[in-house]
Parts: C-alpha cells; sequence; structure tokens
C-alpha cells in the first residue's frame, strides 16, 4: 500500500522502497515562512525513513548561522532545531562554499556541523537524487 | 536532471545560482516570470547563450504569450514547449529541482 505525499509515493511497509531525498534550502530565516516550513517537511521526512540529505545554498546558509535571538521580533528561533536532526537519523548536512564566503561565513559561524561543498559537488550530489524538493 | 527557473532574472539571481549547478546534459525550462530570461537583447542573453554551450534550455510557451512576449525574439536554440512538452521534458529528465 502506498499513500500519495505531495506527489511522492512513499512507500508504507517496513523495509519498503528508500529513496534518496534532498531538501534545498535557498532562503533566509524568519523574512518568508519557507525556511521553517522546509524544516517541518524535513521532520515529517524522517518518519519515513528515507534517504534524507539537506543542502543549503545562497540565502539559505544564514538559517545556521549561530547566535540567532528572535525574542524581539516575536517569531520562533528555530535554529536549534537543526541541531536536533541528528536525533531523527538525519545527519547528511552540506552547505555550498561559494555562498557561504560571500557571506563573510565560514563553518564554525554555523550552529551543526556540516560538510562544505563546492557548488559543482552539490550539482552532483543533486543528479544523484530520486527526489529534490527545494524550500 | 530538469532545472526549473519561474522570477524574472531581473528580480533575484535565481537563474544565476540555477546555472551554476545545472551539469552538462541536464535541462533548463523558463517558466512563469523566468521566461525573460529567454529573450535576446536582455543583459543575461550572454550567460544563457555561454550555459548552453553545455545545457539544454526550454520556455514554456503560454507563459511567454502571457506576457506578451514574441516567440520569435526567443535567443536562438532556446525551444519553446507547451504544457504537454513540459511533462514530456519531466519524463525525459526525471529528477526536478525548482528553483523557487
Amino acid at each position: 500500500m502506498s499513500e500519495v505525499t505531495g506527489g511522492v509515493e512513499v512507500e508504507e511497509e517496513i523495509g519498503g522502497t528508500v529513496k534518496k531525498f534532498m531538501f534545498v534550502n535557498r532562503k533566509a530565516p524568519y523574512g518568508t515562512i519557507y525556511a521553517l516550513e522546509g524544516l517541518e517537511v524535513v521532520l515529517i521526512s524522517a518518519a519515513f525513513d528515507q534517504d534524507v540529505s539537506l543542502v543549503f545554498l545562497d540565502d539559505g546558509v544564514y538559517q545556521l548561522k549561530k547566535g540567532q535571538h528572535t525574542k524581539a521580533v516575536d517569531m520562533k528561533n528555530f535554529s536549534p532545531t537543526y541541531r536536533a536532526l541528528e536525533g531523527y537519523d538525519i545527519d547528511k548536512l552540506y552547505v555550498e562554499k561559494e555562498s557561504l564566503e560571500e557571506r563573510g561565513l565560514t563553518a564554525d559561524d554555523l550552529v551543526v556541523d556540516v560538510e562544505v561543498l563546492t557548488a559543482e559537488e552539490i550539482a552532483k550530489l543533486m543528479a544523484e537524487q530520486d527526489v529534490v524538493l527545494s524550500f | 536532471m530538469l532545472h526549473t527557473v519561474n522570477k524574472s532574472p531581473f528580480q533575484t539571481r535565481n537563474l544565476e545560482s540555477c546555472l551554476r549547478h545545472a551539469l552538462p546534459g541536464s535541462a533548463v525550462l523558463l517558466i512563469e516570470d523566468g521566461v525573460y530570461a529567454a529573450l535576446q537583447d536582455t543583459p543575461f542573453a550572454d550567460m544563457v547563450r555561454k550555459s548552453m554551450e553545455q545545457v539544454r534550455f526550454y520556455v514554456l510557451g503560454p507563459d511567454l504569450e502571457a506576457r506578451g512576449m514574441d516567440p520569435s525574439k526567443v535567443i536562438d536554440g532556446i525551444e519553446v514547449v507547451d504544457y504537454g512538452g513540459f511533462v514530456d521534458l519531466t519524463v525525459e529528465y526525471g529528477t526536478v529541482q525548482s528553483w523557487l
């Protein structure tokens, strides 16, 4: 039995098909709802035991910036959630080198351990996926 | 892999990001406001022409028409497709990445 979820067929039985899912995050947090919604979908995907990877590029790298304090804007600071992903067996986090450098950031500025890849390496990784979801 | 771009290149850098990640042999389909990047005589035409050496470009005809853009003003080598063609591309190229 399978259930259609956003156009993606997800096998429900244990031992069903495992697909390679990549979530591409390209928006800064708080200015739009994309980053938070994307993170919600990532957490949902964890329940389906799929091969999940996350990529952060363009303004998406700002989602992982250390030291976010959102009290004054009355929004939820969801950056600590990225640190919880490991507990859901989501540990493939990739950040684009060019995007970090353009913004004067390094991996040390980020809330989680990530693998920094070049645009070309990310392109190759993207091409290996079964499903790519963009936020 | 099929990449779609739906924003005007004058408004966002999505096209640029897309082209940075489009491997040789993949395809780019310009839709919605992304169709403006398919036209000759924009500051982006050279970037598109250069990418066309390795990546195939398509533009969605109904979106050109909706915006009053003449398909004959599309950069040479970009193929104009209809919705059926869009579906065919998703089948032919497999995975789709939307540069939203």
